[in-house]
């Protein structure tokens, strides 16, 4: 194999890697302040997707010819605001009620809010059971070298996921509203005690987590020219594996795992002797193995640095 | 009261033959395919042609019976085909059944129409073994298999000087059936097959495939599955610039193909068993009034065999009566049946021998048969530059 070919598993690895890591690092929120696994959020990337598509498909069919930017502009502030205030909205009425059930009782009751927007997009989006064709709106050229193929949309997404994961860290880590989140998901009584508003604490927390899976619905939809109704199922899954092999609660975890996920589906589909079909079977095994290595995660939390 | 009582009954008796006279019977029979899930658009399609199929028999003022359909979803999925393949099934008003357009399903279900003895007619799923590995008196296809469909498709692309290929296929027994038959056939044509890929039938990226395949610089990648996963696999081939021709199954025969991929949709090419609807004596019949039914989704590539298929129940209940073995017995009999997916005959494993395979372009957003297409005359080429 010729470093051509080698630089492009690498960049398309990379770009499954960012996609990855935007889901699982809203996993890894919601688990943080609240120890609860939100189901759903897979979903939420394909409404997120949907959103963007629905604004792009009402903007083309108004007849006004705005130039690409404008549209793919008002597509992710529609996503991207419209799934921060649904995931508040969720945490609101599904999450935050059931706190002090037991948390398998938010695990499900997100399994099937899951089920029920999946189905919803699928009724109600006209022709929803179809794979829908998203919107190239990026720059389509590249740059090729030998076989080595670089498109310009690609490597926009790719800055685009980064800036994205950077900037939550700086959210995180520099600002009065990531302090209060660290304070809550160490402990909740003690910072409520403190003065810090538990409830829009755990409300800003899950809009940022769902504002990320809309980014990456959106990334997603743009990267593959197509969404569909179900793309969220495996996308939950993987993202959810991954928060867990970082360490649930743990963003740099859960930014890692989505890494290493993407790096071990790649392994699984270039270097293994057998087919394809089992880069998946290969990925899945491999992070049993991780986990029966490192129970708590790569980077396990320590109550210390919680979120 | 020992006299009153037979009386009774013999008066009920005589009401009930005046009521028969006037008023018909109901018969039941089912439909099943996916009407949920990935292929959706396809089980839609075929749930209204034989709703259609219905319709217009129940209008009939000759028909002996009132028809009355039911309607079942099997997701595409093996599991949930079995069950509401036992629900109707074990519902004796069932008389027979237009079933499945999922090869996975159909393989799942033979099984228990046999048990239950319920007759169905396949409307949709290719996989040969579906009539051929069994020999169950009760499933019978109106479409053809996929054998004949890749001895075809290997052939004509010889024809067109092709050499080397490499090959996706989904791992369900549907993709795993094209890959077999069509890598058979290919080496038969002297094709060379660079290299297989299997994938699972819900894969959102292929990149890592598609990097491998550029590296083989194959001229044709066979695609072996349904539709949304033919629209993944040749939208991330732009993506990475595999300049490959992409060649489908029937699988892909679709609307949702073409609108799922715009432009990019143009040139590839596919192949399915049958002749087109529009070019069969009864075909205009059907897609007028299909366009009639006010239906708000297309009929899609196997609507018309859905229709031929719930016909060709609805006559042989009018044959022999609401009876599922006398069913059974004229099904098996069928031979030189006019439908309008052209004539029916079925051998001895019920299958319908279907001579003629159709192949196909997409070209302006179209599925073209190939010969009145531009690609035949020479006019455009299937080959990216």
């Amino acid at each position: 194999m010729d470093l051509a070919l080698i630089a492009q598993h690498l960049v398309n690895g990379a770009m499954l890697g960012v996609i990855y890591a935007l889901v699982a690092v809203g996993f890894t929120l919601f688990f943080g302040v609240l120890d609860v696994i939100k189901f759903s959020h897979g979903d939420v990337v394909m409404l997120g997707a949907f959103t963007a598509l629905a604004t792009s498909a009402g903007l083309v069919g108004s007849g006004s010819a705005l130039p690409p930017a404008i549209v793919l502009a008002a597509m992710f502030i529609a996503a991207v605001g419209g799934m921060a205030v649904f995931g508040a909205l969720m945490a609101k009425f599904l999450v935050l009620p059931l706190r002090k059930a037991p948390t398998l009782n938010v695990l499900l009751i997100t399994l099937m809010a899951g089920t029920v927007i999946r189905e919803a997009v699928r009724l109600f989006y006209p022709q929803g059971s179809n794979p829908k064709p998203f919107p190239r709106l990026l720059p389509t050229g590249a740059w090729e070298i030998g076989e080595f193929t670089l498109r310009y949309d690609s490597t926009i997404l790719l800055v685009t996921g980064v800036v994205a994961i950077v900037l939550v860290h700086l959210v995180i880590t520099r600002t009065r509203l990531g302090l209060a989140i660290r304070a809550v998901a160490q402990d909740p009584e003690t910072a409520s005690a403190m003065g810090i508003p538990f409830h829009g604490t755990v409300l800003a927390t899950f809009a940022i987590g769902s504002a990320l899976a809309a980014l990456a619905g959106v990334v997603n939809g743009l990267y593959y020219s197509e969404v569909s109704f179900n793309m969220g199922l495996l996308l939950g899954a993987i993202g959810f594996s991954a928060a867990v092999i970082g360490g649930l609660g743990n963003v740099y975890g859960a930014i890692l795992g989505g890494f290493i996920f993407a790096a071990l589906q790649t392994i699984g589909a270039v270097l293994l002797p057998i087919a394809s079909a089992y880069k998946d079977v290969f990925a899945f095994a491999a992070v049993i193995l991780l986990m029966a290595w490192k129970p708590g995660g790569l980077l396990a939390e320590r109550s210390a640095d919680r979120v | 009261m020992g006299v009153r009582f037979p009386v009774a009954i013999a008066a009920t008796f005589a009401l009930l033959c005046t009521l028969g006279a006037s008023a018909k019977d109901t018969v039941k029979i089912v439909f099943i395919g996916p009407l949920t899930g990935g292929v959706a658009a396809n089980g839609l399609g075929g749930r209204n042609a034989a709703d259609l199929a219905v319709k217009v028999r129940n209008a009939d003022p000759k028909a002996k019976y009132t028809y009355e359909l039911m309607v079942l979803d099997d997701e595409c999925k093996p599991n949930v085909g079995v069950q509401v393949a036992t629900k109707a099934a074990a519902d004796n008003n069932v008389i027979a059944g237009v079933t499945h357009y999922c090869s996975t399903v159909a393989m799942g279900t033979v099984d228990v129409y046999h048990r239950f003895g319920l007759p169905v007619v396949v409307w949709g799923a290719v996989l040969p073994d579906i009539t051929y590995a069994n020999d169950y008196k009760e499933i019978h296809r109106v479409n053809g298999t996929m054998i004949n469909q890749n001895e075809t498709a290997a052939r004509f692309m010889a024809t067109l000087k092709f050499k080397r290929w490499a090959i996706i296929h989904d791992t369900t027994d549907y993709g795993k059936g094209h890959n077999k038959y069509f890598t058979e056939y290919l080496q038969k044509n002297g094709g060379q097959i660079l290299g297989t890929f299997g994938v699972t039938a819900d894969q959102q990226d292929f990149s890592a495939e598609l990097t491998r395949i550029k590296e083989l610089k194959p001229e044709v990648l066979y695609f072996g599955g349904i539709t949304p996963l033919g629209v993944r696999i040749r939208s991330q081939m732009d993506k990475l610039g595999v300049k490959a021709v992409f060649q489908g199954t029937s699988g892909i025969i679709s609307d949702a193909f073409v609108e799922g991929l715009g432009p990019l949709a143009e040139g590839v090419i596919a192949f399915r068993e049958g002749a087109p609807v529009e070019k069969l004596p009864g075909g205009r019949v059907f897609m007028d009034q299909y366009a009639k039914g006010g239906y708000s989704d297309d009929p899609e590539a196997y609507g018309p065999f859905a229709f031929a298929a719930t016909t060709l129940v609805l006559d042989a209940i009018e044959k022999v009566g609401p009876n599922r073995k006398k069913v059974r017995a004229e099904l098996n009999k069928t031979a030189d049946y006019d439908s309008v997916v052209g004539k029916i005959t079925f051998d001895d494993h019920r299958q319908n021998a279907v001579p003629l395979i159709t192949k196909f372009v997409v070209q302006n957003g179209k599925w073209v048969v190939w010969e009145d297409s531009e690609y035949a005359s020479g006019k455009r080429s299937l080959v990216r530059k």
